[in-house]
């Protein structure tokens, strides 16, 4: 595969030419942390970070998103008919997305872009999506993207991936889209540098890891029905931290909101944290207390999602659930308790 | 701090053996540096499993609302303050309860200490009010008294009010500690500088709740956000939105909020939403002389009236 040279002085003015055919975005830093934005004209994406705060998910689903427009006012022509908005779905780039963050696209897609349903919005926007990825050399000590499918260097998902080497970019030149960003930003400097020791570097430097042989072997109802989910649910505050941060989780909520007599029907990020996520319209609510919705959020990452489509757990091991869980909930524990579950072994009595 | 740890086990031991309580709420040690986690034990074995130092940011009168077991609970000033809080509003009853005080000298703020290095902290240890960080880059040795929780540093009790048994000796509470300057100064603002000043403060929030639900006095059973018939306030990412969920949680803390810092220590975007709840803690003192969580036996003054309570404001 082709490995090209990019030298930082050069950074800036390829990207003034992205700029022209592509939307640019990026992490940028805002107060403590950094988050994807889109770049304003000449705004550089800072690098310099570990991960971003939340993950890159709403390059593609945003938090709150408009899916039809509609009246109320019965002068209007079409009124009470819901309207398709315009958007812009012309080509944007995603750059310095964490390799994590870009796995999680293709974990997510099988939700989003099936043969018999697709999702619109979703798929549009990831179409017209190039990621343009950044190798991660120094992972947190949360991160256990390499037991989770994932890697520091891991390429799947990704267009692009770039790789720090001092005072160039080593650009490893993955799908045809990223051939088409390479040729808009001018750089054509190939290399035979290899970025496989450097791969392998930082690989060893993933100090954490979960172990998962075990869960698809299990049955989903002992680990539904097993005794520790007490324990383990009992310091959640049931807030939308985890959910939100992560790259994964994928649930919306539908939203319409009257101003007057014009209306937008939304969708907005939803939280199987929530009491509101499961309540029925006749008051009941099949996921009542706390316990309830933290073993369905691990049993859908770790089991459901595993039997559905057989293709690993719906994580790619980015940490950011556990760094930001404000009572330090740990999905690498979970996963433990969940991994190793022997049914057999419980004689205590189950709710 | 750390010292108190003995004693914690020992009082929940035989709390749990005598069978005074079914269980013991606590914590337990975190995966992380700095974050520990609430827990439970249910018999003396479990009480192997706490832990007690400067990492106990986490108001556990939060996990008693309306519980119905017999529980032993271990409270600094602030969770105590919220614990008569809570046998006010009845959301438990004071029978139920068996507090285990724990004087305290204030909790650290770990995101402060995280901003001191560069690298990712590996280690903390504590002793002796010094805190010892070790990070990728390096070892340091902190004073812990220069690193507490915004709300610590101006914290006016530390003591627990209410107690069943102390696990050590009282601390001396801080004397002097101006507890609203920064209040003052955005007081002081002019009306287009607080609007930016608080649209600034809440721009980065993500609507996760997590200051909510990391809140003791936040248990409605459904929070005025999450109704729908009718629906008080958009669900989306719109500032208005997300500003009115802010007022409107810290106007329903008024008169009861006990400034623990829970809201901002949950919150992952670092947001600082206590300014608004101690603008209304400052405004109680001032307009009603009151401060909430002292006394089991007086109401709160948003439920209650006096005959000679001024009234100037009726022309």
């Amino acid at each position: 595969m082709k490995v090209i040279k990019i030298d930082k002085k050069d950074w800036a003015d390829s990207l003034g030419k992205l700029s022209g055919p592509y939307r640019l975005f990026g992490p940028v830093r805002d107060k403590d942390f950094h988050n994807f934005k889109e770049l304003g004209n000449d705004e550089q994406p800072d690098f310099n970070f570990q991960n971003t705060r939340v993950s890159a998910k709403s390059m593609v689903l945003p938090q709150s998103e408009t899916l039809f427009t509609y009246s109320l006012d019965e002068k209007e022509p079409d009124h009470h008919q819901m309207r398709e908005p315009e958007k812009n779905y012309s080509p944007r780039a995603v750059l310095g997305i964490r390799p994590c963050d870009a796995k999680a696209f293709l974990l997510v897609k099988r939700n989003f872009d099936t043969p018999e349903y697709k999702d619109p919005y979703w798929v549009r926007a990831y179409e017209a999506s190039t990621f343009v990825g950044l190798a991660c050399d120094d992972p947190c000590s949360t991160c256990f993207c390499t037991s989770a499918g994932c890697g520091p260097f891991h390429e799947e998902g990704l267009d692009l991936l770039l790789v720090d080497a001092g005072d160039h970019f080593l650009a490893k030149v993955l799908t045809q889209k990223g051939k088409n960003l390479v040729q808009a930003a001018g750089w054509g400097v190939e290399t035979n540098a290899d970025v496989e020791l450097m791969k392998r570097t930082a690989e060893s430097r993933i100090a954490s890891a979960i172990s998962t042989e075990q869960l698809k072997g299990k049955a989903a109802t002992d680990l539904y029905h097993a005794p520790f989910w007490e324990e383990a649910a009992f310091a959640c505050i049931n807030c939308g931290t985890c959910t939100y941060s992560c790259p994964t989780c994928w649930c919306f909520d539908i939203q319409d909101e009257n101003h007057g007599n014009a209306g937008v029907r939304m969708r907005n990020w939803d939280s199987c944290m929530y009491p509101l996520f499961t309540l029925h319209g006749s008051g009941h609510n099949p996921r009542e207390t706390k316990i309830h919705r933290v073993r369905q959020r691990f049993m859908h990452k770790l089991k459901y999602y595993l039997d559905k489509y057989d293709a690993g757990i719906q994580c790619v091991g980015c940490g950011r659930c556990i760094r930001l869980c404000p009572v330090n909930i740990d999905i690498r524990n979970i996963c433990e308790l969940m991994n190793s579950h022997d049914p057999g072994a419980c004689t205590c009595q189950v709710a | 701090m750390v010292g108190y740890i003995d004693k914690i086990k020992e009082i929940s031991e035989r709390l749990l053996k005598e069978g005074t309580v079914e269980m013991v709420i606590g914590f337990q040690k975190g995966t992380l540096p700095m974050m520990n986690t609430p827990c439970f034990a249910k018999t003396p074995e479990d009480v192997g499993n706490f832990v007690w130092d400067s990492h106990c940011g986490i108001n556990l009168a939060n996990y008693l609302t309306d519980r119905k077991e017999k529980i032993g609970v271990i409270a600094k000033g602030c969770d105590s303050r919220s614990i008569v809080t809570h046998i006010t509003e009845n959301k438990i009853k004071r029978e139920q309860i068996f507090v285990i005080g724990a004087p305290c000298k204030g909790m650290m703020d770990r995101h402060k200490i995280a901003s001191l290095f560069e690298t990712e902290i590996r280690s903390v240890a504590e002793n002796d009010g010094k805190l010892i960080v070790t990070a990728g880059d390096g070892e340091k040795t902190l004073e812990k008294a220069d690193l507490l929780q915004k709300n610590c540093a101006v914290c006016a009790h530390r003591n627990p009010v209410i107690h069943d048994e102390l696990a050590a000796d009282p601390v001396e509470d801080q004397k002097d500690v101006d507890r609203y300057a920064d209040v003052r100064e955005i007081e002081t603002m002019p009306p287009a500088e607080k609007w930016d000043y608080f649209d600034d403060l809440f721009s980065a929030c993500i609507r996760c709740y997590a200051c909510r639900n990391a809140c003791p006095l936040c248990y409605c059973p459904t929070c005025f956000v999450d109704e729908s018939q009718p629906q008080w306030v958009g669900k989306s990412t719109d500032p208005i939105d997300t500003k009115t969920f802010h007022f409107l949680r810290a106007y329903h803390c008024a008169g009861r909020c006990t400034d623990c810092g829970s809201c901002e220590r949950a919150c992952p975007m670092g947001i600082n939403m206590r300014m608004l709840t101690k603008k209304l803690e400052k405004d109680c003192i001032d307009a009603f002389g009151w401060e909430p969580g002292l006394d089991l036996n007086q109401r709160p003054p948003l439920d209650t009236y006096k005959m000679d309570d001024p009234e100037d404001f009726i022309k």
